[in-house]
């Protein structure tokens, strides 16, 4: 039998000029400065005195099609047809009349979509895909994301703090949801359990091997079967050989936790761009509202709020005050596992006699 | 009208609260689909047992080799069946945005369109990828919603060890700090590398991320194996109508502690106007009739700072391209690595120069795929072999911007000494 005609898939990547809002097009490369008349809306003015007004609105990110065609309604209603996205899934509607912006931001806020994440706000959180559709999630960060954000509802819609605060969560210790002034990760803290029945078939014992940051996995036989064994003294649990072989199951309800991090900066200004630094661990992966570490990212950004001056992004602040008071500062404890050993820790010591008192 | 849903009780505490809710959107597609009925009732089992059930397979379209991300259920009965029949596959199908990720709402609605018709409708705007995931799709309509949706003018993402979706910031679009035309550059890369997007054929993944300045809005620095970040040579630029407007808003004060205090390499001085240097590198601007910031250009590091408090008053300059940095990746399996400074300057004005970018990439994938090691990033393979020879791989001369330092131990065999100093000294009497 004649195989069906299959159809072959056209290759090329688009120009975005046709999907550009009117002004933008027209003045693309040709913008003098902006300001932000109010949190969740950026003005921006071109040099041929053409003006145009972005509403920002937070979204779920994942989204079902009744929400999108909702969204696309709205932009139908008040920003020409056009809309467009950020890196943290906010939606973003562009206007050439300033009289549109009130209008358009209550059709927002009436249909649930928060008008904000500009300027020194706490953006909408970076994060993966969890539960609902990962193969190595320990976590779901869209349901930690969620609470998460309903906590911190008025620092979305508000411009209150020091500087920008970009947040992000991600499932496992890849970090996916990349690096940010407060990072929740998921933390694993015993070995994987490996299923010996399965390994031969299904994993490339070699490629396993070679994935170990601390060369903790062997191949060995086990109960009469190829199998990979791991020194559980060496382990540290980062659960790199999971993803290519699932039987070595890394993921525990019980010993699976949340650690935070702070300080990471993806922007160049002022100092280099950091990364974020493990601040807190061992928090219960206590689905569906995560408590304990909302309460811990609350406490942090409390404190930053109150103490940092402004411009300083948390790093800058806490380079200003040092570890040891933002520890106390934020009531968190310094722990022996945030002294770093991994390669090039030394770095990260104090090799100096500058201490604060 | 879909089947009975199941109970919730987890999923239902995630419908409280005024940040929009992912399960109530999930929900209302429940009331028509059986397929997401049984979705929620899947990740409520995931809530309940703190654990993901979702695993790997092989599933494409005709003519790629990834960008599809296949997902099948490990819920099962005693007999082996998946216990939520309905959504026993859940493929997700990664699709290239436009740069900047811009849309008009007729491509939003016919996405919706074909995702109601053939998949979960569930669509997320977008991954940490920088596609669009069309999240949830049998096996058997993955071909069907692909078709129509590569009809609309849309190619699919990367996936596994390939090249990768890029992303760019919305730049020139609705941007003054823009240094070069994202979207063009991420257009271009995007083109040359379409066979390495679609056909894994690499040792790992590789990622492109374009920013218009120094704010770096994309993380490239920290994320992308190679990051273009928009910069400028010449003096940065100055406004003096918006300069005493922001001075006449904000005061003293915030210009003492706020701009001149914050610049990291102490290029911007508070003058009396009268006494402001006029050496060809000094740029300065008016704050009132009599005092004005000078900043000199030469121990300016294009950080942003200034600019973004002053936004308008300061600028870029005009000589406007970008610094070129590789090798930033994420913890596995060394460790994150920032991207380092590889061409501190490429002009990036005209035509040809956007094809010289895309040259130096590809001179950059072929090393790659010839050097690293399986499942190493370029930042891991340039730990391993040493800048020096990515550089001598890749046709790059070295250059004083891409170290904080020089070195600061001596193990190193230096016998080639005179004829490297022969070398740059013929190279400067030959400029």
């Amino acid at each position: 039998m004649a195989q069906p005609q299959m159809r072959k898939p056209v290759e090329y990547f688009l120009d975005n000029k046709k999907y550009l809002h009117p002004k933008l097009a027209a003045n693309y490369g040709n913008w003098k400065y902006h300001d932000r008349p109010r949190p969740g809306v950026l003005h921006h003015v071109a040099h041929s005195g053409d003006q145009v007004w972005s509403v920002r609105a937070g979204t779920q990110r994942q989204m079902d099609v009744h929400t999108i065609r909702l969204l696309c309604d709205i932009a139908d209603k008040f920003a020409e047809g056009r809309v467009r996205f950020t890196i943290r899934s906010n939606i973003e509607y562009i206007v050439s009349d300033e009289a549109k912006v009130a209008p358009l931001i209550a059709e927002l806020e009436k249909n649930g979509f928060p008008v904000g994440g500009t300027g020194n706000s706490v953006s909408m959180v970076a994060h993966t895909q969890g539960w609902l559709h990962c193969d190595i999630p320990g976590t779901d960060a869209s349901g930690v994301v969620k609470s998460m954000m309903d906590a911190l509802f008025d620092d979305f819609k508000n411009e209150e703090m020091p500087n920008r605060v970009r947040l992000s969560t991600s499932c496992c210790e890849i970090n996916c949801g990349g690096q940010a002034d407060i990072a929740v990760v998921i933390q694993h803290t015993k070995p994987p359990k490996i299923n010996h029945d399965l390994v031969a078939n299904v994993c490339e014992r070699p490629a396993v091997v070679a994935r170990c940051p601390v060369a903790a996995i062997r191949p060995a036989l086990v109960n009469g079967k190829p199998s990979l064994e791991v020194d559980e003294k060496k382990c540290i649990c980062c659960g790199a050989c999971y993803p290519p072989c699932p039987p070595m199951q890394i993921n525990d309800p019980e010993h699976s936790k949340l650690a935070i991090w702070v300080g990471g900066k993806n922007s160049n200004a002022r100092s280099k761009p950091t990364f974020h630094k493990m601040v807190a661990a061992g928090l219960p992966n206590n689905a569906p509202r995560w408590p304990e570490v909302n309460a811990i990212v609350k406490k942090i950004l409390d404190t930053y709020k109150a103490d940092a001056r402004p411009w300083e992004r948390m790093a800058d602040w806490i380079e200003r005050i040092g570890w040891p008071r933002f520890f106390e500062k934020t009531g968190l404890p310094f722990t022996k596992y945030m002294i770093d050993d991994w390669r090039g820790s030394r770095y990260n010591l104090n090799a100096s006699a500058h201490v604060r008192f | 009208m879909a089947k009975q849903p199941h109970a919730t009780p987890m999923l239902d505490e995630l419908e409280k609260g005024p940040w929009p809710s992912f399960v109530t959107g999930l929900k209302r597609l429940a009331k028509d689909k059986d397929y997401v009925v049984d979705l929620l009732g899947h990740l409520e089992h995931s809530y309940e047992t703190k654990k993901g059930y979702w695993k790997g397979g092989t599933v494409g379209v005709f003519g790629y080799g990834g960008g599809v991300i296949p997902r099948f259920t490990e819920i099962k009965d005693e007999n082996g069946e998946p216990r939520f029949k309905d959504a026993a596959e859940f493929h997700t199908i990664r699709i290239m945005p436009a740069p900047g990720m811009h849309y008009d709402t007729d491509t939003l609605r016919k996405f919706c369109d074909i995702w109601d018709k053939y998949g979960s409708g569930l669509i997320a705007l977008h991954g940490q990828s920088g596609d669009i995931m069309m999240q949830g799709c049998t096996t058997e309509n993955v071909q069907k919603a692909w078709d129509e949706i590569n009809e609309m003018g849309f190619d699919m993402g990367g996936a596994g060890p390939a090249v990768r979706t890029a992303m760019s910031c919305v730049g020139a679009a609705r941007c003054e700090q823009s240094c070069y035309d994202e979207a063009l550059a991420h257009q271009k890369i995007i083109n040359q590398f379409l066979d390495d997007i679609h056909r894994p054929a690499l040792p790992y993944k590789f990622k492109f991320k374009f920013s218009g300045c120094g704010n770096d809005c994309m993380n490239a620095i920290q994320r992308a194996d190679m990051a273009v970040i928009g910069t400028w040579r010449d003096n940065m630029s100055t406004d003096e109508a918006l300069a005493k407007q922001w001075f006449a808003k904000h005061g003293l004060n915030e210009l003492i502690n706020d701009v001149v205090s914050m610049c990291p390499t102490r290029a911007i001085q508070l003058k009396d106007t009268k006494d402001v240097r006029k050496d060809a590198h000094v740029s300065s601007v008016a704050v009132n009739d009599s005092q004005s910031l000078e900043i000199d250009n030469k121990d300016c590091v294009r950080c942003m700072h200034c600019i973004n408090v002053m936004t308008g008053a300061l600028g870029p300059g005009k000589d406007k391209g970008a610094t070129i940095l590789v090798g930033g990746h994420s913890h596995l399996k060394i460790g994150a690595t920032m991207g380092t400074v590889v061409v501190p300057f490429m002009d990036l004005k005209k035509e040809e120069d956007y094809e010289q970018m895309v040259e130096l990439a590809q001179n950059i994938i072929d090393f790659f795929a010839e050097n690293a090691l399986e499942h190493e990033r370029t930042g891991e393979m340039i730990e391993r072999i040493g800048l020096v020879n990515f550089l001598e791989g890749i046709g790059v001369e070295i250059d004083a911007n891409m170290v904080t330092n020089p070195r600061m131990n001596p193990y190193v065999r230096t016998d080639g000494w005179d004829e490297e100093v022969a070398k740059i000294n013929a190279k400067k009497a030959a400029a």
